[in-house]
């Protein structure tokens, strides 16, 4: 090859791989539908989902974390959990403490002398938080987690590898290593539930209806909803991961 | 022509090499390595795809419209009704095969209602050891309709430690008014118009004797029990457990 021939293959290669290029997007957009197709009238590009949870109402009756359980077929041991609550006890000395009520079933006896010492408590539902930037999909090496149109961060369970990166990076501790498929595991809003119109299971049992679930692009939606009724903060807004899990009765300490 | 050995062997390495290379290609990586198709839609597929097994209130209500109809009007109307009854997706598709759990002794509702000092005040609970011990809470409360079963702090708002004594006591669930006549004056006026009090024995007796009506009190002959003492001499009516 001699530099002619080079330069007149670089002029055809240029606009030609471009071409390429946007047919391949094409397909990929066009496979992308045609898989939403399969449930009936539902356009994944017309809604966007998140979630509200009122801390005030939460009672940590734990409904949730074992509805999670029976509807997604986790394991029943109590450390593997895609939803979880915490307990939040503020001390006088102004430290707070945490403990997970889901993996401590029994309750922890206070003496009253601890119970002094606490100046409140309350419990925090907690689960994956759906960030619009999401540090997990970032670092997965083999691209198996992404955000689907819909605003759901899904695990592609044939892909992942389970190297675990996810589960480091992810700021919430929301994704846990599943012992049976051997891939990360995480909550997916339900996403089998959502798509026929039906809400997550832990919103379904929620007895307090404590949580409330919605499309963040429907302005009738109940998180918008929520979000007008409340003056909501989301979790570590710090990091930019921009959460959509909101939070209304937010205490400083929660993080 | 004969094949030299060298090549013979070769041909062996090379051959088993190349069945290899096949199995490893086609039986061990999964397919999913090499398809073409984008991953994400056949993930969304798959996620789509998954079994529900929580049906939603709505569900329930086509054949249960009078429970639901009760619940919505009550103090649960927040709860969904898989919240007591657990995951009844198959039940709807299988009604008469498949029941939905129903909760009926005392270890379910304290789930919720137990005392725990972090749940958000207001939120009604009880203490499980002091609350009528050993009752299910069915047979005062109706999980559709929980309404508390008398109005609550009515002679308790005054006698809360005869009402506190009363509670882990056998008469947990005898009414005051059972044994004493208030009037409406004592209400406003507690003084001035006390309640009365039984007199004699055989008011006691009237649950208490040989062959009086009740099933579950436990009996005593009053003409040889006790000689002429009065029953509330040694027992204490509201804790009749007590020594």
């Amino acid at each position: 090859m001699n530099r002619r021939q080079f330069l007149e293959g670089t002029i055809f290669f240029i606009p030609a791989s471009a071409v390429l290029a946007t047919l391949a997007r094409e397909a990929g957009a066009a496979e992308t539908t045609a898989g939403a197709g399969a449930i009936g009238s539902y356009v994944p590009a017309n809604h966007y989902y998140g979630m509200g949870i009122e801390i005030d109402k939460c009672i940590g009756c734990n409904r949730c974390v074992e509805a999670c359980k029976a509807e997604n077929n986790v394991p029943p041991e109590p450390f593997y959990f895609r939803t979880w609550v915490e307990r939040y006890s503020i001390k006088r000395n102004g430290e707070a403490e945490v403990e997970c009520i889901s993996v401590d079933t029994e309750r922890r006896s206070e003496t009253p002398e601890q119970e002094k010492d606490t100046i409140r408590s309350f419990f925090v539902p907690k689960l994956c938080n759906h960030c619009a930037h999401p540090p997990c999909v970032q670092v997965c090496p083999v691209g198996a987690t992404f955000s689907t149109v819909d605003g759901v961060v899904l695990v592609d369970d044939n892909r992942c590898i389970g190297c675990r990166y996810c589960i480091q990076a992810c700021p919430y501790g929301a994704r846990f290593f599943n012992p049976r498929t051997k891939t990360a595991d995480k909550c997916t809003f339900c996403y089998h539930r959502v798509v026929k119109g039906l809400n997550p299971a832990c919103v379904e049992v929620c007895p307090t209806q404590a949580r409330v679930f919605g499309d963040l692009s429907s302005k009738a939606s109940r998180l918008v909803r929520f979000q007008r009724m409340n003056k909501t903060n989301v979790l570590k807004p710090a990091l930019n991961t921009e959460p959509k899990v909101y939070y209304a009765g937010f205490d400083g300490e929660v993080r | 022509m004969r094949v030299p050995d060298q090549i013979v062997r070769l041909g062996i390495v090379t051959a088993a090499i190349l069945v290899a290379a096949v199995l490893v290609r086609f039986v061990l990586i999964p397919p999913a390595f090499f398809s073409t198709k984008l991953h994400r839609s056949s993930t969304v597929e798959r996620e789509v795809a998954k079994p529900i097994s929580f049906a939603g209130a709505v569900a329930c209500r086509e054949c249960h419209e009078e429970e639901f109809e009760r619940k919505e009007s009550g103090y649960h109307k927040t709860l969904a009704c898989e919240t007591c009854h657990g995951p009844s997706a198959r039940h709807t598709e299988d009604p008469l095969e498949v029941k939905p759990y129903a909760p009926r002794d005392r270890k379910f509702c304290p789930v919720c209602h137990a005392y725990d000092a972090s749940r958000p005040t207001g939120f009604p609970q009880i203490n499980p050891s002091a609350h009528n011990p050993l009752r299910a809470c069915i047979t005062c409360h109706n999980p559709h309709d929980p309404v508390p079963p008398e109005t609550p702090r009515e002679c308790s708002a005054c006698h809360a430690q005869i009402a506190r004594s009363k509670e882990v006591s056998s008469h947990a669930l005898l009414p005051c008014a059972t044994c004493h006549t208030v009037s409406r004056q004592h209400r406003i006026s507690p003084r001035s118009a006390p309640p009365s009090k039984p007199q004699t024995r055989e008011f006691c007796g009237g649950c208490h004797a040989t062959g009086s009506e009740n099933p579950d009190a436990p009996k005593v002959d009053l003409a040889t029990h006790g000689d002429n003492y009065l029953c509330w001499q040694c027992h204490y009516p509201h804790l009749p457990e007590a020594r």
